[in-house]
């Protein structure tokens, strides 16, 4: 074998230095399968190498956990002996090569490390965003995107039943794709990934091997420049008929007795499942690549190895269950092959055409990447909002009804719709509220669902943003009556060798752990994805939070449309109107500036566990959580819902009535009850240190500002409505 | 009232429609695999929505030659009630046992929302629990759902009654032929329909208008 040239090396994407620490883990120079073979378990998408000394500072651990992160997914306890298994994870740079494959193999990814741990997925999210409305490339990234997820979802038969999307320049060149998986499992029949055991058959099961996705890996570790374009070979092609008879055929397997441990076949592809399996399992692999099956002829082992081809699993079986596990993969007709044996060596060897073509020790490929403590720089506090920042002359209801409007805010009932959010017929809270929420099946209990994050916050200030990201996901749980359990965190940022990235990194991890600590609310499992930056430019700090609550009883299921006339309007919690960093800002004033609003966690904790006390007790009609546009954007989509309106009294604030309206503080939640309700409501409250005031009452065609200006239900609803089908449509000027 | 439900590869609301008809008849329908040549002596068969074969192909067409389809077909011109829903009614009209074609919806969108659907023929075993003209809500879930036919069948299925659910005015989610929602085969024991009434029996999933669908079929059958 030749001597590796440094060119060679350069392209598989490894310094120099890592390349030295390869030869010395290897004692001799790796030939150029096993050079690929670590480039990808190197890469920053495998090994976060980047992030990993930071992430071990997030909370793992609380009773209900049964599996913290570490294997393809986490996994909680919901009681009755059944388990909720999750995890989010990006496909972003693929989504911007290629937007329908992009999302769709997301979907497609983010499903199998679901249900390779034995669950069946019953919900999926996306936090999807995307760059500038008037950017010639968005729309058509829009459309590629929910087509792709609605493509693959709706024929995997899972509801796909909210998330977020977003716009802002800074995803110009880089959207974000995160997806977000929920199965169901039975507690004790959880399965991992450890091939422990001498003796044992690898198998092969799904689809074929073909040359698609080689280095996706690598590339996603990587920033973009021009020719991103040219790198759409890289991408993977999905196929979800596949994965439907996959999940079927595993979850048939997987009630009989026969697996060891399975893992899915993801990025990297079966060098990254085999290398962490047997790492995992203290064994080692002994693979023979003659009985792979491949799509194609003459692919080389180093092909095989670093395919990244879909709906693909690894399987050990407990010796002499490979009949009875053939039989339930012929059935649902895909492929199945022993392609190799569990050893006690500790090595992954691989076997092509009778020649030995890669030998390395399992744990360097899983367990010895660098790990790097990159130098960091926290940026400095945000300057304070000048006082005159905005007009306060300026009408509330026309700055309402804009609002609404902005795509930011406007309605994403054109996502939604094109996604099958009711199959499974367990959906008990559509996409449009606060969390969405499934029932589990055959029970009264319900699993709640939210995917949040204030990237404007977070660019401001990291820490802050971070802590806000994880509050807000708690409260749109609280906000359905549902009690927060734990998170799933898919962190989205640029190019970590730049220090102010690697500062907003540090920054958001530590703001994550401390608002999960403070709620009780732990990471379970999570993704990295960084060098999101085209020609230099990073996207905003993105750390998006995924979190599952359990409702113990659906039918005290909390929803936001206001339900009936007359009933009093109450806000929960403190407003002192904080504009900074405010859509109300952005979007009226033209200013992104400013702190982001801070976040209390233990008034967050306090008024959410008040809230989710009355929603329990069935006391309140209506809940929203107040979050992006305010009081009044809350209150207006609570009438929207409805289709009927209210009279409000904004609260008196030293800032002014707009700061009131439109200000963003957090742990806030408005709520409607009966006026006898609401008076003993706001007696509790006051006992229980909770601020709470009675804001107006519902009934009417308008929002009526007391002493102020009113807009019609029916003006709000046709500009909320109206700004995501025109602007697909190309029928507006994007900028409106 | 026995009743089967097939089960295609990449079927996937099979199970949604065995929890409704387990729910509303009380015995549990029969999972029968598409590799089966012959179905189990039932009252009804079930053809769920789903994607079979992925429908790479035109939705249904891999379904239509599938080995339990040939049992189906035999089935159905013996007079066995069948029930098609969503990829089930594209099987149907690839079969041939019912007229027509499903086409991409017209705005070349998956259309996934509730919808209005006025029930416009009650003399059948699927909908005499209804009443004439009366208008319920069941959701759509689906890409290729736009019916088409030509004129003269329009007109026949039109004469004949055999149109039972059709989408309410300006509520057409696919563009389907005069707003066409499901139809009847001739000998009035066939129906196709896109939208899901097994995703309605059930108050908490936003309401139960699905339900006498099934009870329909239970007092015609049992």
């Amino acid at each position: 074998m030749n001597a590796m040239s440094p060119q060679t090396v350069r392209e598989h994407g490894l310094t120099d230095e890592e390349y030295n620490r390869i030869l010395k883990l290897m004692d001799r120079e790796p030939n150029l399968v096993e050079l690929g073979i670590f480039s990808v378990m190197w890469s920053e998408h495998c090994s976060y190498k980047s992030t990993r000394a930071h992430l071990r500072r997030l909370p793992t651990k609380a009773p209900h956990v049964l599996q913290g992160p570490g294997e393809n997914a986490g996994v909680i306890d919901i009681g009755d002996g059944d388990a909720a298994i999750f995890k989010m994870e990006s496909h972003n740079h693929p989504s911007f090569i290629e937007p329908y494959q992009g999302a769709a193999t997301g979907v497609g990814g983010i499903m199998r490390d679901v249900f390779t741990m034995g669950a069946r997925p019953i919900a999926m999210m996306n936090a999807l965003r995307f760059g500038a409305p008037d950017h010639p490339k968005t729309r058509h990234l829009v459309s590629g995107v929910v087509r792709g997820i609605g493509g693959y979802g709706n024929c995997m038969g899972v509801p796909i039943v909210g998330g977020e999307v977003n716009f802002h320049r800074s995803y110009n060149g880089n959207i974000l794709v995160n997806a977000m998986c929920v199965g169901l499992a039975r507690a004790d029949r959880i399965f991992n990934s450890a091939a422990k055991g001498v003796g044992n058959p690898v198998v092969y099961v799904g689809s074929k091997t073909g040359r698609d996705g080689i280095h996706g890996a690598t590339m996603a570790s990587a920033e973009f420049s021009e020719d991103s374009e040219e790198k759409r070979p890289t991408v993977q092609v999905g196929d979800p008929f596949t994965e439907k008879l996959l999940l079927e055929a595993c979850l048939e397997l997987m009630a009989t007795d026969a697996i060891v441990a399975i893992q899915d076949m993801g990025a990297a592809g079966l060098t990254s499942s085999s290398a962490e399996m047997a790492s995992k399992g203290g064994s080692g692999f002994e693979l023979n690549l003659d009985h792979v099956p491949t799509r194609e002829e003459g692919m080389s082992a180093y092909e095989m190895m670093l395919s990244e081809s879909q709906e693909r699993m690894l399987v050990i079986l407990k010796p002499g269950s490979e009949r009875a596990a053939e039989r339930i993969f012929r059935k649902w007709e895909l492929d199945f092959a022993v392609i190799g044996i569990t050893t006690d060596t500790g090595h992954l060897v691989v076997k092509h055409k009778g020649q030995v073509v890669a030998d390395i020790p399992a744990h360097a490929l899983s367990e010895e990447a660098p790990i790097y403590e990159r130098p960091y720089r926290k940026a400095s506090a945000p300057a304070p909002l000048p006082f005159n920042a905005f007009d306060p002359s300026r009408s509330i209801a026309q700055s309402l009804q804009k609002l609404i409007a902005i795509p930011d805010l406007a309605s994403r009932r054109w996502v939604w719709e094109q996604y099958d959010y009711s199959v499974m017929a367990d959906t008990v809270q559509s996409p449009g509220g606060d969390a969405a929420v499934v029932r589990v099946h055959g029970t009264n209990k319900g699993l709640a669902i939210s995917t949040d994050v204030t990237p404007r916050y977070c660019k401001s200030d990291a820490f802050e943003g971070a802590k806000q990201a994880v509050a807000e996901c708690w409260r749109n749980i609280t906000a359905v009556g549902a009690k927060p359990l734990a998170i799933t965190d898919n962190l989205n940022f640029g190019n970590p060798e730049k220090q102010e990235v690697m500062g907003e990194i540090v920054a958001s991890v530590d703001g994550i752990a401390e608002a999960c600590r403070a709620l009780d609310f732990p990471v379970i499992s999570g993704n990295c994805s960084l060098y999101n930056e085209t020609n230099g430019e990073a996207i905003l700090p993105t750390p998006a939070i995924g979190g599952v609550g359990l409702l113990a009883d659906v039918h005290r299921m909390a929803t936001s449309a206001f339900k009936r006339s007359g009933d009093a309007i109450l806000l929960v919690g403190e407003t002192s109107g904080h504009l900074g960093q405010s859509l109300y800002l952005r979007e009226i004033e033209g200013r992104e500036e400013g702190p982001p609003p801070p976040v209390d966690l233990a008034a967050e904790k306090r008024n959410g566990d008040f809230v989710r006390g009355l929603i329990e007790g069935a006391r309140v009609n209506a809940v929203h959580d107040v979050s992006d546009g305010g009081l009044l954007v809350t209150i207006a989509e609570m009438a929207m819902a409805a289709g009927f309106g209210a009279d409000v009294v904004l609260p008196k604030i030293a800032a002014g009535p707009v700061p009131a309206a439109f200000g963003e503080d957090q742990a806030r939640y408005v709520v409607t009850a009966s006026q006898k309700e609401a008076d003993r409501i706001l007696a509790e409250a006051k006992a229980a240190r909770v601020p709470a005031t009675s804001i107006g009452r519902t009934g009417g065609s308008k929002i009526t500002i007391v002493g102020a200006q009113s807009v019609a239900v029916s003006a709000l609803v046709n500009a909320h409505e109206s700004w995501f089908p025109h602007y697909m449509e190309g029928e507006l000027p994007p900028s409106a | 009232m026995k009743s089967a439900v097939v089960v295609f590869p990449a079927s996937n609301c099979d199970r949604d429609a065995a929890v409704a008809l387990e729910q509303v008849a009380g015995e549990k329908p029969k999972m029968v695999w598409h590799g089966d040549s012959e179905l189990p002596p039932v009252d009804l068969i079930v053809l769920p929505g789903g994607f079979s074969y992925g429908d790479y192909l035109r939705c249904g067409a891999m379904a239509a030659q599938s080995h339990i389809m040939r049992d189906v077909k035999k089935k159905a011109e013996q007079g066995v009630a069948v029930l098609g829903i969503c990829n089930g009614f594209q099987v149907l009209t690839e079969t041939g046992l019912l007229p027509g074609a499903l086409m991409r919806n017209a705005n070349l969108k998956f259309a996934c929302r509730p919808v209005g659907i006025v029930v416009e023929e009650t003399q059948s075993k699927f909908s005499r629990r209804y009443n004439k003209g009366e208008v319920v809500h069941f959701p759509v879930a689906h890409g290729d759902g736009n019916y088409f036919a030509d004129d003269d069948t329009l007109d026949c299925l039109e004469g004949e009654n055999r149109v039972v659910f059709r989408y309410a005015e300006g509520d057409n989610p696919n563009g389907s032929a005069r707003n066409i929602a499901g139809i009847l085969n001739e000998k009035r024991n066939v129906l196709g329909l896109m939208p899901h009434p097994e995703r309605v029996c059930d108050p908490l999933l936003g309401g139960t208008d699905g339900t006498r669908l099934f009870k329909s079929l239970v007092e015609a059958l049992s």
